[in-house]
């Protein structure tokens, strides 16, 4: 894992602040220099979409990084190319060009094999729909990433039963999907997410399809999880969620529009 | 993520969708079945053609009258003249002329019909000689057989096979009782051995029932007619199997000399050994076993088909599981496996449930078709074996479709 200034993909090691809301990090380390490190370092990312002779820029150009221990929401109205951002910060998707760094390692040129094993360690994902396999009970759904890791059985289990219990679902293990509440499954997702220990929390929407008692749930959860130092980030169109992370990044037609309007923060 | 625990995800994929997974090993077990049966209905088969060919003893000539090759068009129909004689028999008995047959027996047959008492049966009459016994290599299990005094005193005795004298007698013994044939009283001598039934196609009759009468009887009383002399047969044994051609030869010879006929293509007589009808026999079961087991092995593809089909319709369905199995770090090759080991899980369990469901069959089948069926080890086990390979060749295309699958597409999808 390389430092931020090796690089000359990113000129400014401080290029992820120049967006900064101005709010005091959270993180209560963060002048330790270690902590500035960028996880995510976007530069002059493009993504194309063609489709016969029609062609779709849905990214142009951006760039941004985000430090460790950030909360950091990437708003933007729908078309904006938010979705195409997050897939791309997922590695669920390559840029058409321009680099990406997770962690230091530039993963725009990774195979698929590569891209599946940096989803399985660096990142978790919590999505809008939940996305939980409905035939497993809770704590199965938790360990599928450390099966992908190649985890053995006993250690898996464990590990998954701690993260449910993180997420306060340690009485819910073996129910399934179908007989937990939303907000009880996003919060599977979170434990989910969490049971690999990754560099980088990546939720979509995550209270998109919840009430407001859930959706409050689980935006407290992610709070926790950022308190304990992890990177956080959050695509959303609500902005009452996206005042609970620390810095918002605006995207509109594919590149990034100024920074949190005054007044937001505060 | 190692093969067992492949295992586990893909088993736990068909144990989810109970019905759909049941369906389709349906499918599979039904081609299993069908093929095991077939297959063993053709080896019962063959193995009881080459049961009866030991039987029959292989040294076994039948000489017929009429030609098989009527190229001028001339002569009649195979069988249809009288051209054969007590005297061509007689002379084949020369050791001189024929050293390599042993034992002549010219016979003659009709069908007649039998009455004891009030009990009446139809059967197979046949005139003949002593020697027939010992030419068709039977034995009596009661009383005696006919023996050259029944011959020249035309005696009204008859010896009848197992299952006419079952028919006839029931239970009571029938020997010294007293049997109408063709309105003829006739006195039972004996009662033949009993080879059991044969359905062979070789056969057309039953060499349980039958009744066995003299010759000169036969020719004097019951068949009567112009063709006294003339006789539907002569039985032929050679001295060995080995011995057999030489023999073929001998009588050919021979029987065309006694007939005044110089090329052997318009001979009035036809010899075959009872090889030949048999391995016709075999050819004809071989032919129909070819036949059912391309049927069966369409019903097999159909099932194949019905795999492929089913994982297709997994994929598509699955498409968001797929999606977020590669979002949480499932490779490629890893999703691939799965649904490889879902597919031949599903050949796996149709070919092992085929095999059983043959298996019986081939226990109980027989009981109502009256037809052996053999199943061997090896076909069981090559079933089973074909099955894991339809499964996993039906099931390769439906896995790489959802290898190829690119995880946002996947988790797009609603």
């Amino acid at each position: 894992m390389s430092g931020p200034t090796d690089g000359t993909v990113v000129p400014d090691p401080d290029a992820w602040r120049l967006e900064d809301t101005g709010q005091v990090p959270v993180e209560p380390t963060a002048t330790h220099p270690a902590v500035r490190r960028a996880v995510i370092e976007v530069a002059d990312v493009w993504k194309t979409y063609r489709s016969g002779t029609l062609r779709v820029d849905a990214l142009r150009g951006v760039s941004f990084a985000i430090g460790a221990g950030e909360y950091v929401a990437v708003m933007g109205p729908s078309g904006s190319g938010k979705s195409t951002l997050m897939h791309i910060l997922g590695c669920l998707d390559v840029p058409t060009s321009g680099t990406y760094r997770l962690a230091g390692d530039d993963v725009s040129t990774m195979s698929e094999d590569e891209l599946a094993h940096v989803r399985n360690r660096r990142i978790g994902f919590v999505f809008q729909q939940f996305n939980l396999l409905a035939s497993l009970p809770a704590w199965r759904n938790v360990e599928l990433p450390l099966l992908y890791a190649g985890t053995d059985r006993s250690e898996r289990r464990r590990r998954a039963l701690e993260a449910l219990d993180r997420v306060g679902l340690a009485d819910r293990v073996d129910h399934r999907p179908g007989e937990l509440s939303g907000g009880q499954q996003q919060r599977v997702a979170v434990a989910r997410a969490l049971v690999t220990d990754p560099d980088l929390i990546l939720a979509d929407e995550p209270t998109g399809n919840l009430d407001s008692v859930s959706a409050r749930d689980v935006m407290g959860l992610l709070d926790e999880l950022h308190g304990s130092g992890r990177t956080i980030v959050l695509i959303t169109h609500d902005a009452g969620v996206a005042d609970r992370a620390g810095r918002s990044v605006r995207i509109l037609d594919g590149q990034l529009a100024d920074a949190t309007p005054a007044g937001v923060a505060g | 993520m190692n093969l067992l625990e492949t295992f586990r995800t893909g088993l736990g994929a068909v144990l989810s969708h109970r019905l759909r997974s049941t369906l389709t090993v349906v499918g599979i077990m039904i081609g299993i079945t069908a093929v095991i049966l077939t297959v063993g209905l053709g080896e019962g088969a063959q193995q009881q053609v080459g049961s009866e060919i030991t039987a029959l003893g292989s040294n076994l000539l039948t000489v017929t009258p009429g030609s098989t090759t009527s190229s001028s068009g001339i002569r009649g129909g195979f069988g249809s003249a009288s051209t054969l004689t007590v005297g061509d028999a007689a002379a084949l008995t020369s050791k001189v002329v024929a050293p390599d047959i042993r034992t002549v027996a010219p016979a003659d047959s009709a069908s007649e019909s039998l009455v004891a008492g009030t009990t009446n049966w139809t059967t197979t009459v046949v005139g003949t000689d002593p020697s027939w016994l010992a030419v068709r290599g039977r034995t009596m299990t009661q009383g005696r057989f006919i023996v050259a005094h029944d011959l020249a005193t035309r005696a009204a005795v008859v010896v009848l096979g197992a299952t006419t004298a079952q028919e006839l007698f029931g239970f009571r013994d029938p020997v010294g009782q007293t049997v109408d044939v063709d309105g003829v009283p006739m006195s039972v001598i004996g009662v033949l051995n009993s080879v059991g039934s044969s359905s062979s196609s070789s056969s057309a009759s039953d060499p349980d029932d039958q009744a066995v009468v003299p010759l000169t009887t036969a020719s004097a009383i019951l068949f009567g007619g112009t063709t006294r002399n003339s006789v539907s047969q002569i039985l032929i044994q050679a001295t060995s199997a080995a011995s057999l051609s030489a023999a073929y030869q001998e009588a050919d010879a021979e029987l065309l000399n006694l007939h005044g006929i110089t090329t052997s293509t318009d001979a009035d007589f036809t010899i075959t050994s009872e090889q030949q009808v048999l391995s016709t026999a075999t050819s004809v079961d071989r032919t129909l076993t070819v036949l059912l087991g391309g049927i069966a092995g369409i019903s097999l593809l159909v099932g194949g088909i019905g795999v492929m089909n089913i994982m297709l319709v997994s994929v598509t369905e699955r498409i968001r599981e797929i999606g977020l199995r590669k979002a949480l770090g499932a490779t490629p090759r890893v999703i691939r496996r799965q649904f490889l080991v879902e597919a031949s899980v599903l050949g796996t369990v149709g070919g092992l449930l085929g095999a059983a469901l043959g298996i019986v069959g081939a226990e109980v089948l027989p009981h109502v078709i009256s037809d052996p069926i053999t199943v061997s080890p090896v076909a069981a086990v090559g079933a089973i074996v074909v099955a894991v390979v339809i499964g996993i060749v039906f099931g390769v295309y439906p896995a790489s479709r959802a290898a190829k699958l690119p995880p946002i597409d996947a988790l797009r999808s609603e």
